[in-house]
């Protein structure tokens, strides 16, 4: 029972030691690839509010990934090249300030989280999933087809973003950024898991019509969960690009849904830090793999399929035991 | 704007909305009979277009093409069930999701690595080429009509072998009740196999007959796929009629939209604004459509409420 907890701030602490020791090292390298870990983590986290605690299989959790990006890429863009987003009805300039950048990324991904929740949450299952990726799909094509920003070429940002303090285009000090979000956000979810809110959202999970005969709304429930799940991987989004200096439509793409679902998985579904562990190896099997050999994805694809088909537990599952097993 | 053009677009809109129909009717009876949802049916559509360049380059006949094409996916598609689908038909959905994702990944690597990333093009066959006049004058190529016209054949076919026949009955009665069925003595395993191998040799024969008017390249699927699930929430799950309406409706709205709304835009808009504001309106057109259906009724237009 106890070897969870153990396990999770082994994880936490090893996501700070490895970029600490590359600080020494002199790797800047391997602190960008933390970096990348623990926005594609906290990524993973939000979209496991909705999956791992809601049951909602969202096959479009991209899309406020992406939204979160551009949010960045514009406020950036339009600071960077002095020209207002408008200047009716009243004037809204460009940011380089991550707060506000930040702020505008969680504001709009949780509206199009809203949105897209109230419309696919009228169904479940199967056409959840495929719902969801539909929606995906929309934004993408929409990015690509809207050349204001870019359209299929993207946006480059020359200089990251600033933050009150500290120099961002150190590798280390954002690094520092990143993780202290991560660890924010995964103190957070663990409350809300444990909060008579996430409760109810489990148990809505489990069996929808007992929570409904005891006078709950389950839409509401996962409304609201889909909706600061949203949110969350919108604020990824923005690090993200913020990360790469460069947004595109591909943060928008299927395929990254598709990437956050296996972080989960990889990691162990229905444990809060499976994100974490799923989002470093996955990140660590690029790496190696994608050294190895041009098409590393047909080894990725074997080592999903084993592990979906033959270790439902995922990495924390095999190394903590199976006493939250998902049901 | 002329007529002459619009009557174009239709056509090209139907000839979309087939293609469609041959992915979204595999898709469907696959979840109608097994309750899977398979995101690796893309890669059989890709499948069977590379089978189709493959022996076209290598025979020259387009007839044999075809037939790779039917008998690649089919392969492909025993092959997946056989070996992985089987083993997710007791899961729930989010695995069944992540081991059709890993196939993805592992069909289109597999591809890259034996074709190569270049994308390979698949002639028209000399036969179909060029332009027919239809009746009231208008130009039309002749392959996109033959494209039409085997859609309708196959579709034809697909509605008599469902309805007329023992296979058929057997798939009706897979989907009404699993256990009933098995029970009679009806070999479920193999009608799993087989329905399948259906599914995959249809989104082959998409994927060829598609794969001479578009080029034939890794990731060709996908997109065609993701269209296929919007006809399917359209249309309705594990509906054929559905998925044949909500096919028509998705090509025609998509091939349309793109071209009339710049026009409309254009209107009171300047030409430039226009051609922008409207394609990328375009672009989300079947969305907003999927939207609207799933307002209006969320189990599609001819779903099971």
């Amino acid at each position: 029972m106890k070897r969870e907890p153990l396990l999770n701030a082994a994880i936490l602490l090893g996501l700070l030691l490895v970029p600490l020791w590359a600080l020494w090292a002199d790797a800047p390298f391997t602190i960008t690839l933390a970096t990348k870990v623990a926005i594609l983590a906290l990524a993973g986290v939000g979209l496991n509010i909705a999956l791992g605690l809601g049951g909602l299989v969202s096959l479009g959790h991209a899309t406020f990934f992406g939204i979160g990006g551009y949010a960045m890429g514009i406020l950036a863009s339009h600071a960077q090249s002095f020209v207002p987003l408008t200047e009716v009805p009243f004037l809204i300039e460009g940011t380089k300030s991550m707060p506000v950048i930040w702020l505008v990324a969680v504001v709009f991904s949780a509206l199009a989280a809203l949105a897209i929740g109230a419309l696919s949450l009228r169904t479940s299952g199967v056409y959840f999933i495929m719902i969801t990726l539909a929606f995906g799909q929309m934004f993408y094509y929409f990015a690509i087809s809207w050349p204001a920003y870019g359209g299929e070429d993207g946006l480059s940002i020359y200089v990251r973003n600033g933050f009150p303090g500290l120099n961002t285009l150190d590798p280390i000090q954002f690094f520092a950024i990143c993780y202290a979000i991560l660890a924010l956000v995964l103190f957070l979810a663990a409350r809300l898991a444990a909060s008579p809110f996430g409760l109810a959202l489990g148990a809505a999970r489990q069996n929808d019509e007992r929570v409904q005969t005891v006078g709950m709304d389950s839409f509401r429930l996962r409304l609201v969960a889909f909706t600061i799940s949203g949110a969350v991987t919108g604020l990824a989004g923005a690090l993200f690009a913020d990360l790469n200096r460069f947004v595109s439509p591909t943060m928008f793409s299927w395929q990254m849904s598709g990437e956050f679902i296996i972080f989960i998985i990889l990691g162990g579904i229905g444990r809060l830090y499976g994100p974490v562990v799923g989002a470093a190896l996955f990140i660590i099997l690029e790496h190696f793999l994608g050294g190895l050999s041009d098409y590393w994805h047909i080894y990725l694809g074997a080592i999903l399929l084993a592990v979906v088909l033959f270790a439902r537990g995922g990495l924390i599952g095999a190394l903590a035991g199976r006493e939250v097993a998902h049901d | 704007m002329s007529t002459v053009l619009l009557i174009e677009q239709l056509l090209n809109g139907v000839q979309f909305g087939l293609m469609l129909f041959l992915m979204a009717a595999g898709l469907t009876l696959i979840f109608g009979v097994m309750g899977i949802i398979n995101l690796a049916h893309g890669s059989l559509y890709m499948v069977g277009a590379f089978a189709a360049a493959g022996v076209a380059a290598a025979t020259g006949s387009f007839t044999l093409a075809l037939i790779a094409s039917l008998a690649a996916a089919a392969a492909a598609g025993a092959l997946v069930e056989l070996t992985v689908i089987r083993r997710l038909y007791a899961r729930d959905h989010l695995d069944q999701v992540l081991a059709t994702f890993a196939l993805i990944l592992i069909f289109s690597e597999g591809t890259r690595w034996v074709f190569g990333s270049f994308p390979l093009f698949l002639d028209v066959p000399a036969a179909l080429a060029g332009p027919v006049t239809l009746p009231g004058g208008i130009q039309y190529p002749l392959y996109r009509l033959f494209i039409i016209v085997a859609g309708l054949v196959v579709a034809a076919g697909l509605f008599l072998l469902i309805s007329r026949t023992r296979i058929g009955i057997r798939i009706r009665a897979g989907e009404a009740d699993r256990e009933m069925i098995a029970a009679l003595g009806v070999d479920i395993s193999r009608l799993y196999t087989l329905v399948f191998a259906l599914g995959a040799a249809l989104a082959g024969l998409a994927g060829a007959l598609v794969g001479a008017i578009q080029s034939v390249q890794v990731g060709m699927g996908e997109p065609v796929l993701i269209l296929a699930f919007v006809v399917i929430v359209i249309g309705g799950i594990g509906s054929i009629r559905g998925a044949f309406v909500g096919a028509l409706l998705v090509g025609l709205t998509d091939t349309l939209g793109r071209f009339l709304l710049p026009v409309i835009f254009r209107a009171f808009m300047d030409p430039s604004a226009a051609t922008s504001a409207g394609s990328a309106l375009a672009s989300m057109l079947i969305y907003i459509l999927m939207a609207a259906v799933l307002v209006a009724r969320p189990t599609g237009l001819f779903g099971k409420a």
